[in-house]
């Protein structure tokens, strides 16, 4: 089973990357973006566990340590 | 008093703190790998500045789940003094000993240079050799020193005194200019700017020293015995 999580700075914090990214663009012509935020992307393969089990494991992987709770939300999907 | 300065791979301001701690206050200092399962030795552990498992995924997010970081919350919740620097700061807020966390600086630009802080709280075994509202300047060098927690936490911060430090000028983006804060016991202190690099007329500033003095005099207070210079 793969695990695909995503890690992105909260909607409530300054996310400066993303800030700078979309002043980028801006200056490449492309005034329509309105916002930009940079988050992480993760693949995670999962050895034998059931799709039940494997919502848990990977819940509590994100608030254990691939996310940070005080600054980041993470969402996830499970495959396979 | 015996101190000790932890290493992590990585780690990059361990031989300054072991300076400082050598040669402010010439109490016995040992370096301690981050696999070390015992600090009952010691009275004050140092979490120094530097780039811990390359700031991997997060600045100190690897680094707090060291077997040494067990015995740091250990120590913390027995009273003993723990000072986070830098990346010492980063780890303790990811390992939940201080409240909060650092984000990348709003200028996007590494920051190293000099920085005058304001001593907010004089009453912390970590500045009572301070002033209250004392000016001081110690350096600055790092890229996510940008502070950040949120209003009630902020609330509580202020209530209980544990703004340590702000910045007179923020340099980093910082949430109510804040430079340090402490545990709400008073006994864990975390910040950005770098006081062992402030011990020494030839570095610029010596303000850092007052942080070393404090600590030694704070304990000796605790254990009874003659307060140093």
């Amino acid at each position: 089973m793969k695990a695909k999580v995503y890690v992105t700075i909260k909607q409530s914090v300054l996310d400066p990357q993303g800030v700078a990214v979309q002043g980028a663009l801006h200056s490449l012509g492309f005034n329509e973006v309105e916002s930009l935020r940079i988050g992480k992307y993760m693949e995670i393969e999962l050895g034998d566990v059931t799709q039940e089990e494997a919502e848990g494991r990977v819940k509590s992987m994100c608030e254990k340590l691939l996310a940070n709770t005080v600054v980041e939300d993470y969402r996830y999907e499970l495959e396979g | 008093m015996k101190f000790a300065v932890l290493v992590f791979p990585g780690s990059n301001c361990d031989i300054d703190c072991y300076k400082a701690v050598e040669n402010v206050l010439g109490e016995p200092v040992d370096y301690v790998w981050h696999t070390a399962t015992d600090l009952t030795p010691y009275d004050c552990i140092i979490v120094p500045g530097g780039f811990s498992y390359g700031d991997y995924l997060r600045c100190g997010a690897i680094s707090r789940f060291a077997p040494v970081m067990n015995e740091v919350a250990k120590a913390a919740e027995e009273g003993k003094f723990v000072l986070g620097i830098c990346n010492g700061f980063q780890i303790l807020t990811e390992a939940g000993l201080l409240p909060g966390a650092l984000r990348r600086n709003m200028s996007m630009k590494f920051a190293c240079r000099d920085t005058v802080l304001k001593v907010e709280n004089n009453a912390t075994p970590f500045t009572r050799d301070y002033e209250a509202g004392e000016e001081i300047v110690i350096p600055i060098a790092h890229g996510e020193g940008n502070y950040y927690c949120d209003e009630a936490t902020l609330e509580e911060l202020r209530s209980n005194n544990q703004i340590a430090f702000r910045y007179k000028s923020n340099p980093n983006g910082s949430v109510d200019d804040i430079a340090g804060v402490t545990n709400k016991a008073g006994n864990v202190l975390g910040m950005m700017p770098h006081p062992e690099r402030a011990v020494n007329e030839i570095l610029g500033t010596t303000d850092g020293k007052k942080m070393f003095t404090s600590i030694i005099n704070a304990w000796r207070e605790q254990h009874d015995a003659a307060n140093v210079r």
